[in-house]
């Protein structure tokens, strides 16, 4: 298990490069001009300001001088301070949210992990159950629907079917609205006596003691909940389906059958846990999606979460900002990567040994 | 090749017993196990409705200047405006300014010499039905352009990595993992919005950042073919008689090993025109009125709060694009069955 756990942590420096690498490329279409707009926080106010700036960072020379000054920043000769610098946490600055990117992620982050926290159940234990009811009726109703469920499902685009939902729910019936919070819950959380322990909105309001509020913020996050739960049942449903029915066939299957236990425990208790193998793999990664955030759900919503920020960014082609938020999701993968694949190994013993 | 020869006499029993069957030419052709893919796809009903709707969409797209005449013939693809107001305007409503020709089938079906918004306008009086129609022929358009570049990236670099092994191989491997590290929509967007200054607003940016990211999965899945295909006894015969790499690969192995992915690749259609709309939608890729699915939905993206009455600007677009989308998978699903390897020398 050790040497699983460091083999592992040694790709993880390799893949931090890469990914530090794959998007410094990417900047390289833009001119160095461009690319100045990284530490440049006002208006330049005239060309000079900015060839300075080019020449402080260095931006006109060897690429591998530009890599590392864009890694660790420059020091400034007058006062020593350090600036620019993605492994100090300096991502640059946003032009359209006229904010550092790092404070723009720290701002919308915990909108997005609030999601992902309350999407997680619905998503994974939901599409997990369907798949394995599919399983255990092979060819009968509730596969046959499962599977013209999960055609349909993987053909309606996430963004259609966003604006089908905001058609029903919100234009026609009111029910749940886009957005994060209705103004006056917005007041509330603005004012001194809202404090923000977690900057989570649903737990800060529970520690708050304001129900009213909670239940303002999940209104306006079932909506989101629904599209994430659809999109995702369907690969869900089919995955574990298909391993189901695999442990199903197995002889040690057969045998429990065979000493007469119940269908129920021969199911839940003998098969199904070994079946869930590849849908643990499947929840890991998707939960790691969702922390990156969903740029196209988030999106339709108007959820104010890093993914529609990114997006937001990118309509608008300030590639400052979503080089920024690659970065930062970049690195949210990887790490989070790491501790799905270690938790793996516990789960299944094979993996530590392949 | 191997020729059945039939002993002489009454062979009414041999044949019996053992079940030879005429070999007709197309499996000749393909071979023994790519002919049981193809006919597995043609005769599931579930493959078989896949194609009819793509069928549906290709005729669609080959006569789009039949069904509705471009207004500016040589900028067919930008959407004509019924004047410019910010109000959609419902199905059925009259066409008043930059009005198409009347294309021959209108009469008889519509019964009226005038044409009308048959699916409402969007904001800025763009017609819905004019996005619908010409929107696929740039579906089928991005979607190959895509999906032909993808595949032969995935190709050389799948194979050229499988066929040296070792240390190229391990390089080439992990190249492929950071590519993968990114989701694939944040990763095609920014990528979208890094080279949009260079190509302006058109359909190339969307397209270029579709294919960088796009080309990884192939080149695993023809890798591992390759792998499997590699240790064959005729690749070693072609090896032992001096044939040069470039030649065992290209021709003895990449033709062994491909059509499994060629089938993939070829459903694979359905995912880019996904990933091209969903792009279009946030914001990225074509100038405002082009015809293309995607861009005719986001228009949408201003009217949430009355969705109820100006339901049309959603629902024509999204059917066409969860049609379209359907029939790939519909048949995609199908190989998947006839693909798996437990299913492999049943009929």
């Amino acid at each position: 298990m050790v040497t699983y756990i460091i083999r592992r942590l040694l790709i993880v420096p390799i893949l931090l490069f890469g990914v530090t690498v794959l998007i410094f490329g990417m900047l390289q279409f833009l001119s160095p001009v461009q690319r100045s707009a990284l530490y440049i926080r006002d208006v330049p106010k005239n060309d000079r300001a900015v060839e300075g700036v080019i020449k402080q960072y260095g931006l006109d020379k060897p690429l591998y001088v530009q890599y590392w000054k864009w890694l660790v920043g420059v020091e400034d000769s007058k006062t020593g301070e350090r600036r620019g610098g993605i492994l100090f946490g300096d991502f640059g600055y946003s032009r359209v949210a006229s904010q550092p990117v790092a404070d723009l992620i720290r701002n919308r982050f915990p909108n997005t992990l609030d999601l992902t926290l309350w999407a997680v159940a619905p998503v994974i234990l939901v599409g997990i159950w369907l798949g394995v009811q599919a399983a255990v009726h092979q060819n009968g109703l509730i596969d046959q629907a499962a599977r013209i469920f999960s055609i349909v499902g993987t053909s309606f685009p996430t963004f259609v079917f966003g604006l089908v939902v905001l058609m029903i729910f919100y234009a026609n019936l009111e029910w749940f609205p886009p957005g994060r919070l209705s103004d006056w819950a917005n007041r509330v959380v603005l004012s001194d006596e809202f404090v923000r322990y977690t900057r989570l909105l649903t737990f800060d309001a529970l520690l708050n003691g304001r129900f009213d509020i909670f239940l303002d913020a999940m209104r306006h996050m079932i909506l989101p909940i629904l599209t994430l739960s659809y999109i995702s049942w369907a690969t869900f449903l089919r995955v574990t389906r298909s391993s189901m029915l695999e442990t199903l066939r197995m002889e040690y299957v057969t045998t429990a059958r065979a000493k007469g236990l119940p269908e129920k425990d021969v199911i839940y208790k003998h098969a199904q846990p070994n079946a869930m193998i590849p849908a643990i793999t499947l929840a890991g990664f998707s939960i790691v999606g969702l922390l990156g955030g969903v740029v196209i759900t988030e999106t339709v919503f108007t959820y104010p979460g890093i993914g529609q920020a990114a997006a937001e960014a990118a309509a608008q082609l300030d590639v400052v900002t979503v080089l920024g938020f690659a970065l930062f999701n970049g690195f949210i993968l990887i790490l989070s990567n790491l501790v799905v694949d270690v938790l793996y190994g516990f789960v299944d013993p094979r993996v530590r040994l392949s | 090749m191997a020729q059945t020869t039939i002993p002489a006499g009454d062979n009414t029993l041999l044949r019996e017993s053992s079940s030879l069957r005429e070999i007709g030419r197309i499996e000749r052709l393909l071979g023994p196990e790519n002919y049981r893919i193809m006919t597995g796809l043609l005769k599931t009903p579930a493959s078989i409705l896949g194609f009819i709707l793509i069928g549906l969409f290709i005729f669609i797209a080959i006569a789009a200047p039949l069904i509705i005449p471009p207004v500016r013939a040589n900028d067919p693809y930008s959407i004509p405006r019924d004047g410019f107001s910010p109000n959609p305007e419902p199905p059925g409503s009259a066409w008043e300014r930059n009005v198409p020709d009347l294309p021959f089938w209108y009469e008889p079906i519509m019964r009226s010499d005038q044409w009308v918004h048959i699916m409402g306008t969007s904001t800025g009086g763009y017609d819905i039905f004019y996005g619908v129609i010409w929107g696929t022929r740039t579906a089928f358009k991005t979607g190959l352009i895509v999906v032909v570049t993808t595949l032969l990236i995935g190709i050389i670099v799948g194979s050229v990595s499988a066929y040296y092994g070792g240390a190229v191989d391990n390089i080439i491997m992990r190249i492929v993992d950071i590519f993968l590290t990114l989701p694939f929509i944040l990763a095609a967007l920014i990528l979208a919005a890094v080279i949009t200054p260079k190509f302006g607003k058109s359909l190339m940016p969307a397209i270029i950042a579709l294919i960088g990211f796009g080309w990884m999965g192939y080149s695993r899945i023809i890798r591992g073919d390759i792998l499997s295909i590699k240790e064959r006894d005729y690749v070693m015969a072609a090896r032992v008689i001096g044939v040069k790499d470039s030649g065992i690969l290209f021709r003895h192995i990449i033709p062994n090993a491909i059509f499994p992915t060629l089938v993939l690749a070829s459903l694979a259609i359905g995912d880019v025109v996904l990933s091209f709309a969903a792009l279009s939608f946030l914001g990225i890729g074509t100038e405002i009125g082009y015809a293309d699915w995607g861009q005719v939905l986001s228009f949408a993206r201003n009217w949430i709060t009355s969705l109820n009455t100006y339901w049309y600007i959603i629902v024509f677009p999204g059917l066409t694009l969860v049609f379209f989308v359907m029939g790939w998978n519909l048949v995609g699903d199908a190989l998947r069955d006839v693909l798996d390897p437990r299913m492999r020398g049943k009929a």
